[in-house]
């Protein structure tokens, strides 16, 4: 045998060898949507698997795109409202706030004080309504279907008393630029009060149900862990950076042009940053939220809930940005005006966009039941991350 | 055990006749009354909404509604399928549901078979649901049907034992295999010199019990131990490619298997068809018998289902640590102790 014969020889042995050592597997590539019951809307996520654990997670986005952007430049500023109702759907007041806050900023009105409180009310109303779903369907995802009842029957009260005051369920439609379309209902307060009751009562059992719950503890404690360095650098916001220990609310941060600042209430931070924390912090939020609310019932001030505006709105050339505390997160609307009928150019920032953009990071070297528990925590809604 | 006398004597295919008639019977029924107690009512309830209210009286003809839509719809066959094994599934899952029932007694006289390791044969025949939901799994060609299929038999091996260990401890305290003599055992049996109520082994043997339910709910990969069909996961992880009449047999076999489980855990913890107070071998119990056995059913599915619609599912190897570092040390334990005490007393 000559030597290179040899060396081929020894070669092969060591490669076979090798294959008998460590038996290779192949991977497997698995499309979790866009179609899929987990993901509560169409998004898609590619996930290379070895096995049970996750090699690489790739979120595809679009597939639910409506193109609002440039939809609200064909459309003026009243009718904007429409459109951004339909973005985060579950909040769907929240979603119009920063919008007419900023169309007011280029135009220099502002709202009577007695419009701001009840913006800000039902502002926390429609967080209210929006995260007590999230409370529900972590629980669904990760296989107790009971508590997402229990939240599509309270919230139901949350969504009666927004139509009481704006007539629209989902899609309100109610914020004007100088104001609000119209006042309050009579007997609305009383009765928002006794909603607020239901929704405290709502998050005891949550917290008993679910969040006390061993094998959920279990199933989300030190599962999906964001620092805060790492959240940051992607963008996380609202609920999702608290979680994580960063003591970072615009609400109380900034002057939104609500009536946050001159209440009585407290932001929620958790230091752990796993999934845990994100409910956790939510459950608070959801709490929080209804002292705001019931401080606005007390303190509404009276007078016009209308400022003086024109007839036909044309907001003066120039560019402002809003940016607010929305249920999901920081939302923020960038207008530019040529001071016509219409935008020039709206390009809105929407938190569920930021808060997907970890999962590729989060999903990495996870399991497969945990990509769900994972996925549901950052709580995003389709229609914010696609607007 | 003496054959059930009759007032006539019947030909051979009459006699199997009956027997296929009250077979499926004693299958069919306990699954009916599960589903439409706990699945559409109890859980409604529990969720705050009405469930069924529309077909028949309180929606208790809904079943019979449900059947006839599955039965209705297409039956489809993925294209990449392997078309025989995929068909051939569900029975291999109602096969092992039917052999099961053989072995229960629903009163002094009243059983199909009657073996002395009859307990031994009911855990041996409860393994078979497994082979088909790994042939519904592996043919279906969808990488969800797999992977469920995959937990589905990783989880089912991991509770197999827990099962058959909890069993062990009543086995010992009766002295027998025999399903009819550990009813008797029971009926027959003293509390310290009290046999009032006789001895129902849930009290001697709850540890037991516990464990046996807890494998049970594994067993049928119900939650918390849902993995094989997590939903949020994968879609519904053996069944995702199954429809139509198929689908039905899938389901009529888990919730069969249900009832059957928890007949079997009546029959080992509670004292079976016998009611406390009467003569265990008096003849009324052929009569009254299965009925105290379907009471007896709903007592313990009511568990199995309080549990089903209160807990969020565990992950595959908290699911798996539990089985083998919590419950099979448990009940070795359990089994050691009752032996000891065997031996005491």
């Amino acid at each position: 045998m000559t030597d290179t014969q040899q060396i081929a020889y020894i070669a092969a042995q060591a490669a076979d060898a090798r294959v008998n050592v460590e038996l290779e597997t192949e991977g497997m590539t698995l499309n979790i949507g866009p179609q899929h019951p987990a993901t509560h809307g169409t998004l898609r996520i590619i996930v290379r698997l070895d096995g049970e654990r996750v090699v690489a997670a790739e979120p595809v986005m679009g597939y639910m795109h409506r193109g609002y952007e440039k939809l609200a430049e064909v459309r003026t500023y009243p009718q904007v409202t429409t459109l951004v109702n339909r973005i985060d759907w579950l909040g769907s007041f929240a979603n119009e706030v920063p919008f007419i806050l900023a169309a007011e900023r280029l135009m220099e009105v502002e709202a009577p004080p007695r419009a701001r409180w009840i913006r800000t009310a039902l502002f926390e109303l429609s967080r209210i309504a929006n995260v007590i779903l999230f409370l529900g369907d972590m629980a669904v995802q990760l296989g107790a279907v009971t508590p997402v009842f229990f939240a599509f029957r309270d919230r139901e009260f949350v969504l009666n008393q927004i139509e009481a005051v704006t007539g629209g369920r989902f899609h309100p439609n109610f914020d004007r630029i100088g104001g609000l379309k119209d006042d309050l209902p009579k007997g609305w307060i009383e009765e928002t009060r006794g909603v607020l009751a239901r929704i405290r009562t709502f998050c005891d059992e949550m917290e008993d149900l679910v969040a006390g719950n061993e094998i959920f503890e279990a199933r989300t404690r030190n599962i999906g862990v964001v620092p805060a360095d790492i959240g940051l650098a992607y963008g996380l916001s609202g609920a999702n950076i608290r979680a994580s220990g960063v003591d970072w609310d615009l609400r109380r941060d900034s002057d939104m042009g609500l009536a946050h600042r001159e209440l009585d209430w407290k932001v929620w931070t958790h230091p752990d940053g796993d999934s845990f924390a994100r409910y956790w912090v939510r459950l608070q939020e959801v709490r929080e939220a209804c002292t705001i609310v019931e401080q606005c019932l007390d303190g509404i001030p009276s007078g016009p809930v209308m400022a003086k505006v024109p007839r036909i709105i044309k907001v003066p050339a120039g560019e402002a940005y809003v940016e607010t505390e929305n249920p999901l997160g920081v939302m923020g609307y960038y207008i530019v005006s040529k001071g016509e009928l219409v935008p020039y150019r709206v390009k809105i920032r929407s938190a569920s966009f930021n808060n997907v953009s970890i999962t590729p990071w989060l999903l990495e070297g996870v399991y497969v039941p945990d990509v769900i528990s994972i996925l549901a925590s950052p709580y995003f809604i389709l229609g914010d991350i696609d607007r | 055990m003496n054959t059930l006398t009759l007032a006539v004597e019947l030909a051979h295919w009459q006699q199997t006749t009956i027997r296929a008639v009250v077979g499926l019977v004693a299958v069919l029924l306990p699954a009916g009354t599960l589903v439409y107690l706990f699945l559409f009512k109890m859980m409604s309830f529990m969720q705050s909404r009405l469930g069924p209210m529309e077909a028949g009286p309180y929606g208790s003809l809904q079943l019979l509604a449900e059947v006839g839509k599955f039965l209705q719809k297409e039956d489809i066959v993925p294209e990449n399928a392997d078309r025989i094994v995929f068909k051939a599934a569900p029975f291999v899952v109602l096969v092992s549901t039917f052999l099961l029932v053989l072995v229960i007694p629903g009163g002094p006289d009243l059983m199909f078979i009657d073996v002395d390791t009859g307990i031994f044969l009911a855990l041996a025949v409860s393994s078979i649901s497994v082979i088909g939901i790994l042939m519904a799994g592996w043919a279906s060609a969808s990488k969800y049907s797999l992977l469920g299929a995959l937990r589905a038999t990783g989880q089912l091996i991991a509770y197999e034992l827990p099962l058959v260990l909890a069993v062990m401890g009543v086995v010992i305290q009766a002295g027998t295999l025999n399903m009819q003599g550990i009813v008797m055992a029971q009926a027959e049996g003293e509390i310290f010199g009290f046999g009032g109520i006789g001895s129902p082994f849930i009290i001697t043997q709850f540890l037991g019990f516990a464990i046996f339910l807890i494998a049970v709910q594994a067993e049928l990969t119900q939650p918390p131990f849902d993995m094989p069909i997590a939903e949020s996961e994968l879609v519904t992880g053996y069944l995702t490619e199954y429809s139509g009449m198929r689908f039905l047999m899938f389901f009529i076999g888990e919730f069969a298997t249900a009832g059957i489980f928890s007949a079997l855990a009546a029959t080992l913890f509670l004292g079976g068809w016998y009611v406390p107070g009467l003569d265990p071998t008096d003849n009324l119990f052929n009569v009254i018998g299965p009925m105290v056995l379907l009471g007896k059913i709903v007592l313990v599915a009511f568990l199995i289902f309080w549990f089903r619609f209160t807990y969020p599912r565990f992950r595959e190897d908290q699911l798996q640590t539990l089985a083998w570092k919590v419950l099979i040390p448990l009940s070795l334990a359990n089994i050691i102790a009752t032996g000891v005490l065997k031996v005491v007393f």
